[in-house]
C-alpha cells in the first residue's frame, strides 16, 4: 500500500477542489512539532477520548477518596464491611437533576442498602477500586509479556518464532476461569492480587500476534539495517529501533486487553469463583444481587453494572483516541470555515509579497 | 495448498493435545474429589464410597499417566467408542455431555449466524455512509455493547423484557399511543438516514417508513394481533415481493428486467403453492422435510432464472434462488405464528410464552410447530444476549474492512470503467472486504463458548456451561474436561478454518 505524504507533488495536482489550501493547512498545523506532539495533539482534539479520560480520572478519585484506601482515609461515614443499615434495607437516597426528587441530594445510603446491611455505595465504591488493581497488575503483566513475546518471535523468526507462536496457539485454548479456580485452590489466595496475576498471565496472545506482526515488517526496514551497519546489539536494535515504532499498535492493544480485562474479572466474579466475601468486586456485586430487579431494589443491581460499563466504554474510547492519534494516514478534514480562512490568509500574504516586491521595485 | 492444510491440521492436533495436557493437570489440582465423599458420615459407607470413587476417577494414579488413561477413552471416539469417564456421582459424562452439546450448540449457531449476518450488515452500511449521523450512531452503539457484561444484558433481558412482554401479551397485546409514535418515528429515522440521495427524496422515503410502520402498529394494537398472529395471503403477496425487489436491487438492479422478472415470478409462484403447502404443513412435519421444501424452492428459483434466458443467465438464477428463499421464509414464518396462539394456550406454557429458564418447556406435548415454538421462544433471550455483544465486534471490523477496501485503487478503476455504484460496492468491495472477517468470525466463536457459559448460568440451562461451572465447585475432574476438550476442539477447528478459507481466499497470502 502508498502512503500519499502531504507533499506528494502527484496528490496536488490531482485533486479537484484547490488542493494548495488544503494541503498548506494540513502542513502549517504539524510544522516543526515532533512525532510525539503531533499523536498528543490528535489525541486531546478526540473529544471521546478526553470525555474518557476525565470520567476516568473522576471515578478513580470518587472511589479512592470516599471510602479511602489502605492508609488513605476517606470523607465516607463507613466502610465497605460495614453493617449499618436498619434490617429490611434501604432505598436508594441518591437523586440528581430531579431524578429521585432534587437536584442533587446524597442522604444516608445513596446506592441503597441490601437486608443484610452493607452500605451499597462503599461496597460498589470498594469493587472499582478492586477494578482500578486489576486494570493496572493485568494491563503492566499482559503488555510487558506479549510485547517480549512478540518481539523476540518477530525479530529471530525459525525456531524461536514457531516455539513462541505455538506456545501461544496453546494458551489461547486455556480458559481463564479454570486457571483461576486452581489458582485459588492451590494457593489458597481468593484475593484481588492473585486474580490479577491470573488475569495478566492468561490475556497476552493477541498482543503478541500483533507486536510479532509489526516486528516481522519493521525489521526488514531500511533503518534497522543501518543500524545493524552501525553495529548495533540486537538488543538495542529491538528496543530502541524497532519497538519505538509500535508503541501505536501496543497502546491501543493494551487498552482493549484491560477492558476485556475488567469484564473477565467480572465474569469470574458472577459465577463465583473471583474474588470472595467478606470482599467484594463490581462482578461479585453483580451476580449477589442479579435477583434484586424482581424484588424491587434495582439499584443494588444497577449501579455496580453502571460503574463497569462506565470504566470498559471510558477505556475502549480511550483505545480508540489513540488508534486515531497514532495512524499516520489519519488526515483531518478540514472544514469549510477553516479552508475559507486559510485562502484569505494565504491570498493576504501574496498581496503583501506583491505589495512589498512592488515597494521593493520602485 | 495440501501440504499447507496438512501441516495445519497437525499442528491443530498437537496443539489440542498439549492444551488438554495443561488442563488435565490443573484440573487434577483443582481440588479433592473425594472432598465431598469424606463428608458422609457413616464409616462404611465413607469407606466404600471413597473406594469405588478412586478407582472409577483413577485416583491411586499419578495425574500424568491419568492424563493418558483419561485420553485413550476420549481417543475412543474416533472409532465409536467415547469415554469421558465418570462424574462423582458415578453417572457416566459421555450422554451428559451429549445432551449439553445439543442444547449449546444451537445456542451458539444461532447467535453466530445471526450476530455474523447482521453485524457485517450494519458495518457495510455503516462504512458507505461514512461520517453521517448513522455511521456516528452505530459506532456509539458498538462500543456500548462492547462495554457491556454479557450477564448483565442476560439479567435485563430476562427481568425487564421478558416479564413485561408475557405481562403485555396477557393483558391483550395493545400498545400505548406514546410507544406506537415513537417506535415509528424511530423506523422512520433510521429509514431516511439509510437511503442515499438528496433531502427530499430521503425525507419522503423517511416519512413513508414511518406511516407504514405507525399504521401496522396501529392495526396490531387495535386486532390484538400479537395474541393470534398470521400474514394472511395478501400480506405474504407484499412482503415476499418487497424481500424479491431488495434482492434483485442489490444482484442486477431494477435496470435488468430480466432479472426483475425472475424475482417476481418466483414469489408469484411461492404465492400460488402457499394455499396446498398448508396441507403439506399440516401432517408429519419434520426438519428434514423443511429442509427438502427450501432445496426445492431454491431449485425452482433456479429454473426460473435460467428459463427467462438472456445474455446473463447465472445472474437471473441467483436472484432467483434468493428470492426464493426469501419467500419460503415468509411462508415458513405465518406457519410459524399459526402456531402461536395454541402454544400460549398449552396448559405447560399457561400465556407467558418467552421464557427465561431451561431450553425446553418441560412435558410440553404437541406438533411440529408447537414444538419448534416452544424451541425458539427458549432461545430467544440468551441469542440476543450472546449475539449483541459479537454484533459489536462483527459491525466494527467489517466497518474498517469495507473503509479499507473502498479506499483501493481498484475501486477507482471499477469507477472510472463507468460501473454503476451498485456493481461497485456488491461486486468489487463487498466481496473483498468480506476476506478478513473469516478470521475475526472464528476467533469469536472461541470467544462465544466463553460467552455462553456465562449466557446459560443467567438463563438458567444445564448445558455445557453448567458442565463445566458446576463441576469447578463440586471439584469433578471428568465433566470439567468433557466441556474443556470440547471447547478446545471447536477453538482449534474454528481457526483452522480460518487459516484455510483466509489463504484460500486471498491469493496473497503466502503459504508457508
Amino acid at each position: 500500500m502508498t502512503i500519499h505524504l502531504p507533499s506528494d507533488p502527484h496528490e496536488t495536482d490531482v485533486l479537484p477542489v484547490e488542493p494548495r489550501d488544503e494541503m498548506s493547512l494540513e502542513q502549517r498545523e504539524v510544522a516543526g512539532l515532533s512525532q510525539g506532539q503531533i499523536v498528543r495533539r490528535r489525541f486531546f482534539r478526540h473529544k471521546g477520548a478526553m470525555i474518557s479520560l476525565v470520567l476516568l480520572v473522576f471515578i478513580l478519585l470518587l472511589s479512592v477518596s470516599s471510602i479511602g484506601w489502605g492508609p488513605i482515609p476517606g470523607w465516607w461515614k463507613y466502610d465497605y464491611s460495614d453493617i449499618v443499615a436498619p434490617p429490611g434495607g434501604s432505598e436508594a437516597t441518591f437523586s440528581f437533576l430531579w431524578i429521585g426528587g432534587s437536584f442533587f441530594h446524597w442522604g444516608d445510603f445513596p446506592f441503597g442498602a441490601p437486608s443484610v446491611g452493607y452500605d451499597n455505595f462503599a461496597q460498589v465504591m470498594r469493587g472499582i477500586q478492586q477494578t482500578l488493581v486489576i486494570v493496572l497488575i493485568m494491563g503492566i503483566l499482559s503488555t510487558t509479556i506479549g510485547v517480549v513475546t512478540g518481539a523476540l518471535a518477530g525479530y529471530y523468526r525459525g525456531w524461536i518464532d514457531s516455539a513462541i507462536m505455538r506456545f501461544t496457539d496453546l494458551m489461547i485454548t486455556l480458559p481463564i476461569l479454570l486457571v483461576t479456580a486452581v489458582l485459588g485452590y492451590v494457593l489458597g489466595a481468593h484475593g484481588v492480587i492473585p486474580l490479577a496475576l491470573a488475569l495478566g498471565f492468561l490475556s497476552w496472545q493477541a498482543m503478541t500476534r500483533l507486536v510479532r506482526a509489526e516486528f516481522l515488517t519493521l525489521r526488514e526496514r531500511e533503518f534497522v539495517d543501518a543500524a545493524r551497519v552501525a553495529g548495533a546489539s540486537d538488543r538495542r536494535i529491538i528496543f530502541k529501533h524497532i519497538l519505538p515504532n509500535t508503541v501505536g499498535v501496543i497502546a491501543v492493544q493494551a487498552t482493549l486487553t484491560i477492558s476485556g480485562g475488567i469484564l473477565a474479572e467480572a465474569a469470574l466474579g458472577f459465577l463465583g469463583f473471583g474474588i470472595q466475601p467478606p470482599d467484594v468486586s463490581l462482578g461479585s456485586l453483580i451476580s449477589q444481587y442479579q435477583g434484586a430487579m424482581l424484588t424491587g431494589e434495582p439499584y443494588l443491581f444497577l449501579w455496580p453494572s453502571v460503574f463497569i460499563i462506565l470504566i470498559v466504554l471510558a477505556l475502549n474510547f480511550i483505545g480508540d483516541g489513540l488508534r486515531d492519534a497514532f495512524d499516520p494516514r489519519q488526515k483531518r478534514i478540514p472544514k469549510a470555515k477553516d479552508l475559507r480562512s486559510s485562502r484569505e490568509q494565504s491570498r493576504e500574504a501574496d498581496l503583501r509579497a506583491e505589495g512589498s516586491a512592488s515597494i521593493g521595485e520602485y | 495448498m495440501a501440504t499447507f492444510i496438512v501441516r495445519r491440521i497437525i499442528a491443530a492436533f498437537f496443539i489440542t493435545l498439549g492444551a488438554t495436557f495443561v488442563a488435565y493437570i490443573l484440573v487434577a489440582n483443582a481440588g479433592d474429589p473425594l472432598a465431598a465423599a469424606n463428608q458422609i458420615p457413616n464409616p462404611d459407607q465413607r469407606a466404600q464410597t471413597v473406594t469405588t470413587l478412586t478407582a472409577t476417577l483413577h485416583l491411586d494414579v499419578n495425574p500424568i499417566p491419568r492424563y493418558f488413561i483419561w485420553l485413550k477413552g476420549v481417543l475412543g471416539c474416533f472409532v465409536g467408542n467415547c469415554d469421558f469417564g465418570q462424574t462423582i456421582a458415578q453417572q457416566p459424562v459421555g450422554p451428559m455431555l451429549a445432551s449439553a452439546l445439543s442444547s449449546s450448540l444451537k445456542l451458539i449457531t444461532f447467535s453466530t449466524v445471526l450476530a455474523v449476518s447482521i453485524g457485517i450488515t450494519i458495518g457495510i452500511v455503516s462504512a458507505l455512509r461514512q461520517y453521517s449521523g448513522l455511521d456516528y450512531t452505530v459506532t456509539f452503539l458498538a462500543f456500548l455493547f462492547f462495554a457491556l457484561p454479557v450477564f448483565f444484558i442476560g439479567v435485563i433481558l430476562k427481568d425487564l423484557l421478558a416479564i413485561r412482554f408475557n405481562t403485555f401479551l396477557q393483558a391483550g397485546a395493545a400498545f400505548s399511543w406514546a410507544f406506537i409514535i415513537i417506535f415509528s418515528l424511530a423506523m422512520g429515522l433510521i429509514g431516511y438516514s439509510l437511503v442515499p440521495g438528496e433531502t427530499r427524496r430521503r425525507l419522503a422515503i423517511g416519512s413513508g417508513v414511518f406511516v407504514v410502520f405507525f399504521a401496522a402498529l396501529y392495526y396490531a394494537s387495535v386486532t390484538h394481533w400479537l395474541t393470534d398472529p398470521s400474514l394472511g395471503i395478501v400480506v405474504i403477496a407484499i412482503l415476499s415481493a418487497l424481500f424479491g425487489l431488495g434482492i434483485t436491487v442489490l444482484t442486477a438492479g431494477l435496470a435488468n428486467r430480466k432479472a426483475l422478472y425472475t424475482s417476481m415470478t418466483t414469489v408469484a409462484i411461492g404465492v400460488a403453492l402457499w394455499y396446498p403447502l398448508q396441507y403439506f404443513f399440516y401432517e408429519n412435519m419434520n426438519w428434514l422435510r423443511v429442509l427438502g421444501l427450501l432445496v426445492v424452492a431454491i431449485a425452482v428459483g433456479i429454473g426460473v432464472g435460467y428459463a427467462f434466458g438472456g445474455n446473463d443467465k447465472g445472474l437471473s438464477a441467483r436472484t432467483g434462488a434468493f428470492t426464493a428463499v426469501t419467500t419460503s421464509f415468509v411462508i415458513f414464518a405465518d406457519r410459524m405464528m399459526r402456531a402461536w396462539k395454541a402454544y400460549t394456550e398449552n396448559p405447560a406454557v399457561n400465556g407467558r410464552p418467552i421464557k427465561t429458564q431451561l431450553p425446553a418447556t418441560p412435558n410440553i406435548k404437541g406438533d411440529f410447530w408447537i414444538m419448534t415454538t416452544d424451541t425458539l421462544t427458549h432461545l430467544i433471550l440468551p441469542t440476543i444476549t450472546l449475539m449483541l455483544i459479537s454484533l459489536a465486534t462483527h459491525s466494527r471490523f467489517s466497518r474498517a474492512s469495507m473503509l479499507e477496501v473502498m479506499n483501493q485503487d481498484y475501486i477507482r478503476t471499477a469507477r472510472s470503467k463507468g460501473l454503476t455504484e451498485r456493481t461497485v460496492i456488491m461486486r468489487h468491495a463487498f466481496r473483498n472486504a468480506l476476506i478478513p472477517m473469516a478470521t475475526v468470525v472464528a476467533f469469536d466463536i472461541a470467544a462465544l463458548i466463553g460467552g455462553a457459559v456465562l449466557t446459560e448460568r443467567v438463563f438458567g440451562w444445564k448445558s455445557m456451561g453448567a458442565l463445566f461451572s458446576d463441576g469447578l465447585t463440586k471439584t469433578d475432574p471428568n465433566p470439567v474436561m468433557a466441556f474443556f476438550v470440547v471447547g478446545a476442539v471447536i477453538a482449534v477447528l474454528a481457526n483452522l478454518l480460518a487459516d484455510i478459507a483466509y489463504a484460500a481466499l486471498d491469493p496473497r497470502i503466502r503459504l508457508t
